[in-house]
């Protein structure tokens, strides 16, 4: 691999190699502990075969918006196939988010789905080891999608100090040192105001690349699955994910399953 | 004229005498020494039960206004996901958190009575009592470590030529509930030794001493003597241990959270979901209203079987 794949095709074609040459192609976490992280590839898949227009109407529930749609299908059954072919570990349903860290910092894993916030780790730990691309489109060219759902922080109307945490977030979206400390520990793109400059990263890492690939994702950007509802990630995701590793769900049964879960929760 | 005579005549005679003022005073220290422990009873067993009931009739989120909604949590509860599934696994993990503790606790404080009863003995049980001393947390953090694919019970499995059945025992679909077990008779082993040791220690020596004369073996002491004279000790280890079963949380949270796909999920998980991660405080208080009745109605047959044992 010289270059960033530039379709999920030619993904696949690089997990199949890294199988074939006895790696394990993607490490990722699936306990009910730390909430399956298939998640993040599922929802990638989504946005590669799908617009992400009804991936957000879904998350914002939107009425009437519904996750089993024929697009979301194909992705979850790429998904399925990834499971089968073995391109995941095959204890995934035990393995905790930061134990799949560590495996891949060790070494564990071609590829990983993670956010930006690990930036930091893979810094100091992976040093000119390891890179990033944003997700490739189904058809070549088009423009690639990635999650993005920011931080909200709220101050409650009772606040006896509202002022001084109106500040607070004021002085980290503006002032340059919070700035630099908000990209060097936290890895994001420290937002802001809109003419604000980005503090500068060491040219060649992970941060520097995940900062560049927001203005190529731009406004094909989506929140997280997982954030539809408060529990549909341990009441929906979590545990039919799971039971498609395990070969108790399919495609098709984890999207029905999924939606049905969305539609108990928004009647309760 | 004359039965009502006689019923005077007769309440006259069966009343009680009055306390004297030295009883009324012991009955008041008595009552003194009692409140603090019936404040504390009250404060966090009483007013959180009745809380849970009052909330129970409501659509809250914890922290919006409530909206009262009679009964009908007490409907809804039954779409949770897998409820039946839920209680089932309770069940089955009273077969390990309750039925093979106290076994292997009578067995083994038995043996620990017979032939361990000096410095080995006081060891033994430190050692069996510690998990209740160690932190949950830190314990599932361990079992998980113990318990994963490249663990500890795995290398030894490999070590004894027994590879091909290694496996993410917690991440297994058939094997993480008895896994979950495990621990939980880990955790509760010591618990029932521990409480069934006292209970041998009061059985009269000379009991035993006639049966060794006659020539008894250990298993017929044990089944004749040591089993039929712990009914009451037993009837104890048996209530907080099913109780710990079908009301699991802590254990089963700190092991798998309930995957992998629900199937170690119990109640008192969904009650904790729904609760803090669904916030919806109504609902989840209406299941642990029903956990706690179901709770109940497992414990009362066995409180009556060891009390008519006694």
């Amino acid at each position: 691999m010289t270059e960033p794949p530039k379709t999920v095709a030619e993904f696949e074609d690089l997990l199949a190699a890294a199988k074939a040459a006895g790696l394990l192609p993607i490490m990722q976490w699936g306990s009910a502990k730390s909430g399956m992280g298939l998640a993040f590839p599922l929802q990638q898949l989504m946005a590669a075969y799908g617009p992400v227009g009804p991936i957000n109407d879904w998350i914002f529930q939107k009425p009437g918006a519904t996750i089993d749609t024929p697009t979301n299908l194909t992705a979850a059954q790429h998904l399925e196939d990834w499971i089968k072919n073995g391109y995941f570990p095959p204890d995934i349903n035990a393995i905790e988010y930061t134990d799949s860290n560590s495996r891949f910092v060790a070494g564990e894993g071609v590829f990983t789905f993670n956010g930006d916030w690990e930036n930091a780790d893979y810094n100091t730990n992976m040093a000119g080891n390891v890179g990033f691309f944003a997700f490739p489109p189904s058809v070549e060219g088009d423009q690639p999608a990635a999650m993005s759902g920011p931080l909200t922080f709220g101050i409650a109307a009772t606040a006896k100090h509202a002022d001084c945490a109106a500040f607070f977030f004021n002085w980290v979206a503006t002032n340059p040192t919070a700035r630099e400390i908000d990209v060097a520990v936290g890895g994001s793109n420290p937002g802001g105001p809109a003419d604000a400059t980005i503090p500068p990263v060491p040219a060649g890492s992970i941060t520097a690349e995940t900062l560049a690939a927001g203005p190529v994702v731009g406004a094909n950007a989506m929140d997280f699955i997982a954030n539809a509802t408060s529990s549909i990630f341990a009441q929906g995701w979590t545990p039919e994910l799971q039971k498609m590793v395990g070969g108790q769900q399919d495609a098709a049964g984890l999207l029905q399953a999924v939606q049905a879960e969305y539609e108990r929760e928004l009647t309760q | 004229m004359m039965a009502s005579d006689h019923r005077s005549e007769a309440h006259t005679v069966s009343r009680p005498p009055l306390p004297t003022k030295r009883v009324r005073r012991e009955t008041f220290v008595g009552w003194l020494f009692a409140t603090p422990a019936l404040f504390m009873y009250g404060f966090f067993v009483l007013v959180p039960l009745l809380l849970t009931i009052f909330y129970s009739l409501y659509k809250w989120n914890g922290v919006g206004p409530m909206t009262w909604v009679g009964l009908k949590n007490y409907v809804t509860v039954f779409q949770v996901p897998d409820l039946i599934g839920t209680i089932y696994n309770a069940f089955l993990l009273v077969l390990w958190f309750s039925f093979i503790p106290v076994a292997l606790g009578l067995v083994v404080s038995s043996v620990i009575h017979r032939i361990a009863s000096g410095r080995f003995g006081s060891v033994a049980r430190t050692v069996l009592f510690l998990p209740q001393v160690i932190p949950l947390v830190a314990a599932g953090i361990i079992w998980g470590w113990l318990l994963a694919l490249p663990g500890l019970i795995n290398q030894l499995l490999k070590a004894i030529g027994l590879g091909s059945i290694t496996r993410a025992w917690l991440g297994d679909f058939h094997f993480a509930l008895p896994a979950v077990g495990v621990i939980g008779i880990w955790v509760l082993l010591g618990f029932c030794t521990v409480l069934l040791l006292t209970g041998i220690t009061k059985i009269d020596p000379a009991l035993y001493e006639s049966a060794r004369i006659d020539g008894a073996t250990w298993l017929q002491e044990f089944i004749g003597i040591t089993v039929p004279l712990l009914r009451n000790e037993i009837g104890v280890c048996l209530t907080v241990t099913v109780i710990n079963a079908l009301a699991a949380f802590d254990i089963v949270y700190v092991a798998t959270a309930g995957g992998p796909g629900n199937s170690t999920s119990v109640p008192g998980l969904q009650i904790y979901i729904l609760a803090f991660t669904q916030r919806a405080i109504g609902l989840a208080s209406a299941l642990a209203v029903m956990l706690m009745l179901l709770v109940v109605v497992v414990i009362i047959p066995i409180q009556r079987l060891s009390r008519e044992s006694g």
